[in-house]
């Protein structure tokens, strides 16, 4: 893979990023909390520590490209400008959801935005975006699928099976591993023999790099680079964005599995931290920059709880709707 | 054809006849008790299964055990479902005693090739020179507000399938000892714990050392009319039936335990006394396990009945995620209720 | 302002956690996504945070505790930003009214949802009562006819406290007195009119013709042999059969005289006559006798015949015969000369099977002989049809088996 140029650093560019992970990292504390005061249910999946993968992929993707995403999914939703307010009424299970309510955290979806979930099975969303891809190139269409999992779903059937289709076949399939290094409670070295994401898909006939996770401007660069290679039909692409997950698993996790002090090496190097550091040491952005960009997602991140607060659940007589399809396609 | 391999006894730490009160448990821990129990007595015996050891199990029932055991006998597995059980089978028909735990039924749709085509139909295909001892643990069930793909209740559709025995322990007492009996049984025994029972307290039965895994248990006699039911739904039964019993209406409750093999002697014993049947079952309704109950009573039982055996299921719908759907969905006390009701009441034809 | 900090739900099955130790103290500061304490869940230990920055001014809770989600653990104080409001602790979601759509991304529903409740039983004919089988098995037991039940209550399911209920009260009614003494003279005037009409109006002309029985008394008993008890066939039933198959294949004795001239019926609806305890006969019709089997006959025969006794008879049904057949029974006479009930045409009786000598095979030999009678309209028919009329139905009784 040719190495594209990176795009430069400026103020403007770098405090834009930052906004995208400060939205994001706002989001998923105040779930944190909604969550223990009973207003969002079920399981939640949260991405702090992992907000640089998000933005910087989602900074590759156009509007006709599909995304297909997993179960840890909202800084990708966020990322790629699905409304916050709808996402909140989601987490609510409210009527004005994304998913009217239906799906909750693990399942959201706009197909408008071509984003397609939000799955709650490990590695079930890599045969769905093989699936796009194979549309999209038999439609000779210029628009690619980018597919976000965790290396969780690297030891699944599905990851073997659809790289190796996906090169096959030589479909516009952009691979995004975001490896975090846990699989709920097993640490990667425990669960594959061979830890080099990066490594197995070059054995199944694609390019692939490891990319630093927790530097945005890194993932940036990287995801642009292989999207504008798959866009050109040269066949998929593997991406292995090493970050870490600051919280556990989902909410109800003791966290016995790994060590308090390695939490906090990497919050040390977390993506904020990261970006903030650079900038500040460029002198392309104050203190008072990140306070106020900070203040202005916490602000819309409130607004999107009272909309979440206000808005209706749907009507216990349309339980039985969405089976099946209302409207022929 | 192998013989029948029997579990050594097992020692219960209750109460056994020296007039102990009955020891007072949840059913996670009587559950993880009958697990400690298991790979005490029997070397062969070993765990494998997701985040079971270092992670203390999804739904915390391995707790504990990986320190206890060590990480040859409570092994964590990576996410390879096919992989893992596949291995089970092997390992069974290989002389060990595996117990796989799959995190929940819904990730053994990840598994249904070897679950089907291996686990149960080996024994056949060798023409009964393979038995496969294998005994696997899901988590099952709705409730929790986990959404469509996280609340199955998939265990009558693996009810289905002749090779495989399904349990399904609704009690202290069966989450304790069912899987003695399970791990004695030859065949592969698929047991299923219901989410929402994990945290349920109840009364380890004193003096009790065993159960079987073949038979059906009244749990509540009635006269008027019968709910039949098992795991999850047995809870709800109970609590109707002591609505019910408040309007002078007296609801037997026959847990099933079993649903491959139904216990048709004592489902149709309970009809037979009754004349009036309500089948409650979590799985969706059509094809459901309730089905085939309801046409085994026709088969069975038909001149005993005085209505139409109706059902109480999930309603046809994947399961949503806000609370107030999820509710009017799965079955419910209120539901079961208003079902034996108008069973008791309808007198005009058509 | 005055924080309540709440014990959170950590997990969708979490219902409670013990405080196993706060990691601060009143007075100490604390800020947003600090730990502030650690509880015990069956997970584990789990530490949980503020969410706010915030001071602590007391702890509620003390360690060792074992509390529910939301139970107030500590007090907090802070200055909350302007523009962000307090929000109250839920308790559970709160579940909704059902309101009308809001109207989302997609259409409205096209149509309305199936109900949960299970489907209502599709209806059967109209009419007809339904028995349980339960309740079928115990109105064999009590002697009772299911079909006779579903006839008399039709529009109602009966269970088998429905059949005991009936069975009791037939019982409680005296046997024999279907009707009281005032309706049963009524009755018998109403008879002696209708004979008086039939002998003033209907020039009656008569045939006879006697022939052997015995091939079919043993074919009845060989059949009914095979049988049990309860369909077995009487011999009366058998003539019935053969009077509506003969009506079927020659004209002129099925059908009504009115208003100077005979309407053939298609439909051969048998008459039947039977006698009532304590006096009376009446002649209720067994309808489209032609087309059914010797098995429903008889059931709809036993059925006419309890209603008659029991006194449940539906005024439709004495109107509707289109032909009749009488007999006379076990111990009655060799021969019966019948009256046409009017409007009908025809009346085919029976007499008492006898044994008689008669040349069979060839020979003398003592036979059961039957003397099969008519008695039809001169208006509509002469003797030779009625003749052929008769003979067929003898040829019919000869076969009973293709009866």
């Amino acid at each position: 893979m040719s190495p594209a140029e990176p795009a430069p650093v400026t103020r403007e560019r770098g405090l834009a990023l930052l906004r995208e992970m400060l939205r994001i990292r706002c989001f998923e504390d105040r779930c944190v909390q909604l969550y223990g005061e009973l207003k969002i249910r079920g399981f939640l999946h949260l991405c702090n520590g992992e907000e640089a993968v998000a933005v910087g992929t989602m900074q590759a993707i156009e509007p006709e490209d599909a995304i297909v995403s997993t179960y840890r999914e909202h800084g990708h939703a966020i990322a790629h400008g699905l409304d916050m307010q709808a996402l909140m009424a989601e987490m609510y299970g409210k009527q004005s959801g994304t998913s009217r309510g239906r799906g909750g955290s693990m399942h959201i979806f706009d197909s408008r935005k071509r984003f397609y979930g939000g799955n709650a099975i490990v590695g079930g969303g890599l045969p769905l975006a093989l699936g796009f891809a194979l549309a999209q190139k038999l439609q000779r269409k210029s628009a690619i699928t980018a597919c976000l999992f965790g290396d969780g779903a690297v030891a699944e059937g599905e990851f073997h099976e659809c790289l190796n289709l996906a090169a096959l076949w030589r479909l516009p399939l952009l691979f995004l591993c975001e490896n975090n290094l846990y699989a709920m409670g097993t640490a990667i070295e425990r669960a594959e023999a061979q830890t080099d994401v990066a490594g197995k898909a070059r054995v199944y006939g694609m390019p692939a790099e490891v990319i630093d996770g927790m530097d945005v401007f890194a993932v940036e660069d990287a995801t642009c680079a292989a999207a504008a290679r798959v866009r050109a039909g040269a066949g998929p692409v593997l991406l292995e964005l090493r970050t870490y997950r600051f919280r556990g698993h989902s909410m109800f996790d003791a966290q016995l599995y790994r060590d308090k002090a390695e939490i906090e090496v990497w919050q040390k190097k977390g993506p904020l931290i990261t970006l903030t550091t650079r900038l500040k040491a460029l002198g392309l952005m104050s203190e008072d920059d990140y306070q106020r960009l900070e203040r202005e997602a916490r602000a819309e991140v409130e607004t999107a709880v009272d909309f979440a607060e206000r808005a209706e659940f749907e009507p216990l007589a349309q339980l039985e709707r969405f089976v099946y399809a209302e409207q022929a396609p | 054809m192998s013989k029948q391999i029997v579990a050594p006894d097992v020692a219960v730490e209750a109460g056994r006849g020296t007039g102990v009160a009955p020891a007072r448990m949840t059913y996670r821990e009587a559950a993880r008790e009958g697990l400690r129990a298991a790979l005490r007595a029997d070397p062969r015996v070993f765990l494998m299964g997701e985040d079971i050891g270092r992670y203390g199990g999804c739904y915390a029932v391995t707790k504990g055990l990986l320190q206890e055991f060590g990480p040859e006998r409570v092994r964590d597995t990576p996410l390879s479902e096919s992989a893992f059980v596949g291995a089970g089978i092997g390992a069974a028909v290989g002389g060990l005693r595996p117990i796989v735990e799959i995190m929940t039924v819904n990730f053994s749709l990840l598994a249904l090739d070897q679950i089907l085509n291996n686990a149960a139909t080996l024994c056949h295909m060798s023409g009964g020179q393979v038995n496969v001892p294998l005994v696997i643990r899901m988590a099952t069930g709705a409730g929790r507000q986990l959404a469509a793909q996280h609340s199955h209740s998939l265990e009558g559709w693996y009810a289905h399938i002749p090779g495989l025995r399904v349990v399904v322990p609704g009690t202290v007492d069966d989450a304790r000892f069912m899987l003695a009996a399970a791990l004695a049984c030859p065949d592969p025994v698929l047991l299923f714990e219901h989410i929402f029972l994990y945290n349920m307290e109840g009364e380890l039965s004193a003096g009790l050392e065993r159960v079987d895994i073949d038979h059906a248990v009244i749990r509540r006699p009635g006269r008027d009319v019968a709910l039949i039911t098992y795991g999850g739904s047995l809870h709800k039964c109970l609590a109707a039936a002591d609505q019910l019993a408040a309007a002078a209406i007296d609801a037997e409750v026959l847990d099933l335990r079993t649903l491959r093999p139904l216990d048709d002697a004592t489902i149709m014993d309970t009809v037979r006394r009754t004349h009036r049947v309500v089948i409650v079952d979590e799985g969706w309704r059509s094809g459901s396990i309730a089905a085939e109950i309801t046409t085994r009573i026709v088969e069975e039982a038909f001149y005993d009945l005085d209505a139409p055996v109706a059902r109480v299921c999930t309603a046809e719908v994947p399961l949503p995620y806000p609370k107030h759907l999820e509710d009017a969905a799965l079955p419910s006390p209120e539901r079961i209720i208003d079902t034996v009701k108008s069973l008791l009441t309808r007198s005009e034809a058509g | 302002m005055q924080i309540d900090f709440r014990l959170p739900s950590l997990g969708a099955d979490m219902e409670h956690a013990t405080l196993a130790e706060w990691l601060k103290n009143p007075g100490d500061p604390v800020h947003r996504g600090e730990a502030i304490a650690v509880v015990e869940t069956d997970k584990g230990l789990i530490d949980i945070e503020s969410y706010e920055d915030a001071m602590v001014t007391e702890l509620v809770v003390a360690p060792g505790a074992r509390i529910a989600v939301g139970t107030v653990m500590a007090r907090l104080s802070a200055e909350r930003a302007a523009g962000a409001p307090a929000r109250e602790a839920a308790a559970a979601a709160v579940p909704p009214q059902p309101l009308p759509s809001a109207g989302g991304p997609l259409a409205p529903a096209p149509k309305p949802p199936a109900p949960l409740a299970p489907a209502a039983p599709a209806a059967t004919a109209p009419g007809r009562a339904r028995l349980s089988p339960a309740a079928r098995r115990r109105a064999h037991e009590l002697g009772m006819s299911p079909e006779a039940l579903e006839q008399r209550m039709a529009g109602k399911i009966l269970h088998v406290e429905d059949v005991e209920r009936l069975a009791a009260e037939a019982k409680a009614r005296p046997s024999g007195v279907a009707v009281a003494p005032d309706a049963r003279s009524a009755m018998r005037a109403v008879i002696g009119s209708a004979m008086a009409r039939a002998k003033r109006e209907i020039p009656h002309y008569y045939l006879g013709h006697a022939f052997d029985f015995g091939a079919v008394r043993d074919w009845l008993v060989r059949h009914n042999a095979t049988l049990p008890v309860s369909e077995r066939l009487i011999e009366g039933l058998l003539v019935i059969k053969a009077v509506a198959l003969a009506a079927a294949r020659i004209e002129g004795f099925n059908g009504y005289f009115r208003d100077g001239h005979f309407a053939r019926s298609t439909a051969i609806h048998v008459g039947t006559a039977i006698a009532m305890r304590g006096g009376g006969l009446v002649a209720p019709a067994l309808l489209d006798a032609d087309r059914k089997d010797l098995k429903t006959l008889m059931l709809e025969f036993s059925d006419l015949v309890t209603r008659v006794r029991t006194g449940h008879m539906r005024s439709s049904e004495f109107m509707t015969a289109t032909i009749t057949v009488t007999s006379l029974g076990e111990d009655g006479v060799e021969t019966i000369y019948p009256i046409i009930n009017p409007p009908q045409v025809a009346i085919v009786g029976t007499g008492c099977v006898r044994e008689r000598p008669w040349v069979h095979a060839g020979s003398m030999a003592a036979r059961p002989v039957l003397n099969l009678t008519l008695a039809a309209d001169h208006r509509v028919t002469d003797g030779r049809t009625g003749s052929r009329f008769l003979k067929t139905i003898a040829e019919l009784l000869a076969a009973p088996e293709k009866l």
